[in-house]
């Protein structure tokens, strides 16, 4: 052990990472305040009135969903003008911004032939891609 | 002379002071918690904003205990807000992994950049567990309800147990790395403020430590939590990872973990702004007054207390998925 000066060790694509990072958070955080503002507000008219909310809170999603008609999958973006489907706008944002580091850090990767960290991020991306895609469906 | 003992005892004083605001929180905590589960009928007369409004006061407090714990804000969200929340555990654990993930995201950049968060430390273990968490919260959406609260409850209890035995180890004697966290190049070099000195380390038990991920990423999208109680004893404990090093690659997993589960709950329709937003909100502001409390709270007194609040809530789960407490 020695005496050394803070963040001199930090790797490229580690310090790469925390600057998308940072901007991806900070920017869904944004987004998902100033839409939930004009949701509560009423700047942006919701579908589902928000005084008939505690009417369905309780409901499963599975439940919720026929009830109300509310769109699965990224059907929300179709509704994006609506308060209640804005503020996913922000959530989306900060459940995807993942993949834009990992995006940021495999030309690193790859510039230093460290390959098996370029198919780990391939993989990753894989997941999350997959993940968001709404391919994958089920209910109670 | 006379300043020295004045401001020990000024000290003191705020310390004791901190410490009784943390207690007066989580007797609170209990008092409404156990009022909102006598008084809640399935559809409230409470208008929205009282629950919304609510629901940002909880999380606050909430925040404010989960960082001087060393908690996860998502571990004490889903039982209590599950359990005493007229929502449904749905959409509770929709809010729950975006609670757990807010507060991931906006701590990674710092600890990546300091050196407690580790790319190629985590990056192997979020896969797994990223791809386990998808399985977990595709289960957790098509099983009844009751079944998931129940098992919340035993898995809450779990984690009461688990967070009053188990030791933590700050530097984990590591004699040799395995053969795959060596290929992977699963070591590092962090700044330890504590002592000003740079700590190098190395894991080991990396193939036990994977499969252990597997299981932790199902649990966290089941549930809806962050998985921070589980991430750290593995890779403090069992892989060797130092302890603050353990924890800011703990954190910085869960930007991957919960944001692959958090999808499958937006796709299901599984997640209300007007439940997620005021969680997210409120769970931050509170970490923020945690963060600055650090210095004069009583890490062992808020830890008790957390334990006790989160024995409750797990009693009260379990209670609930069986029917016996609605």
């Amino acid at each position: 052990m020695s005496t050394v000066k803070k963040h001199d060790f930090i790797s490229e694509e580690q310090q790469r990472y925390a600057t998308w990072l940072s901007w991806g958070s900070r920017s869904g955080l944004a987004i998902l305040a100033l839409s939930f503002l004009a949701y509560v507000l009423g700047w942006l008219p919701a579908r589902i009135p928000l005084e008939q909310m505690p009417d369905v809170w309780h409901l499963s999603a599975h439940e919720y969903l026929k009830q109300t008609g509310a769109p699965t999958g990224w059907g929300w973006l179709q509704l994006i003008g609506k308060g209640d489907f804005a503020g996913l706008l922000g959530i989306a944002w900060m459940s995807g911004c993942s993949l834009l580091c990992l995006l940021a850090v495999m030309p690193i990767y790859s510039r230093r032939k460290d390959w098996v960290f370029v198919v780990l991020c391939v993989i990753a991306l894989l997941v999350q891609l997959l993940a968001a895609s709404g391919i994958l469906t089920a209910g109670h | 002379m006379f300043t020295k003992i004045h401001s020990k005892l000024e000290c003191a004083g705020g310390l004791i002071k901190a410490n009784s605001l943390v207690l007066g929180l989580s007797l609170s905590l209990f008092a409404a918690g156990a009022l909102a589960a006598e008084t809640m009928p399935a559809t409230s007369t409470m208008p929205w904003w009282g629950w919304a409004l609510a629901l940002f006061i909880t999380c606050f407090f909430l925040g404010i205990v989960a960082v001087p714990s060393g908690v996860g804000g998502g571990v004490l969200f889903v039982p209590i807000v599950g359990g005493f929340f007229p929502f449904h555990l749905d959409f509770v654990r929709g809010a729950g992994l975006l609670v757990a993930l807010a507060s991931a995201l906006a701590a990674g950049p710092s600890l990546l950049r300091g050196g407690l968060a580790n790319l190629r430390l985590a990056l192997p273990l979020a896969v797994l567990a990223s791809a386990s968490s998808i399985a977990g919260a595709m289960i957790g959406l098509a099983i009844p309800a009751s079944i998931v609260q129940i098992a919340l409850g035993l898995t809450i209890l779990g984690i009461v147990t688990l967070m009053a035995l188990a030791k933590k180890s700050e530097f984990p004697e590591v004699e040799k790395a395995d053969r795959l966290s060596s290929a992977l190049s699963m070591s590092g070099i962090y700044h330890d403020a504590a002592s000003n000195q740079k700590i190098n380390w190395q894991v080991h038990r990396t193939p036990l430590g994977l499969g252990l991920f597997v299981g932790i990423g199902f649990l966290a999208g089941l549930f809806g939590m962050g998985a921070g109680w589980a991430n750290v004893p593995v890779l403090n404990l069992l892989m060797g990872a130092p302890l603050k090093v353990s924890a800011g690659t703990s954190s910085f997993i869960l930007t991957l973990v919960d944001s692959s589960a958090a999808w499958i709950y937006l796709n299901k329709g599984a997640v209300l702004a007007i439940i997620a937003v005021p969680s997210v909100i409120g769970m931050m502001l509170g970490a923020m007054i945690g963060a600055r409390l650090l210095h004069v709270l009583k890490a062992s007194v808020v830890r008790k207390m957390v334990i006790s609040l989160l024995l409750f809530a797990g009693v009260r789960a379990l209670l609930k998925g069986l029917g016996i407490w609605v």
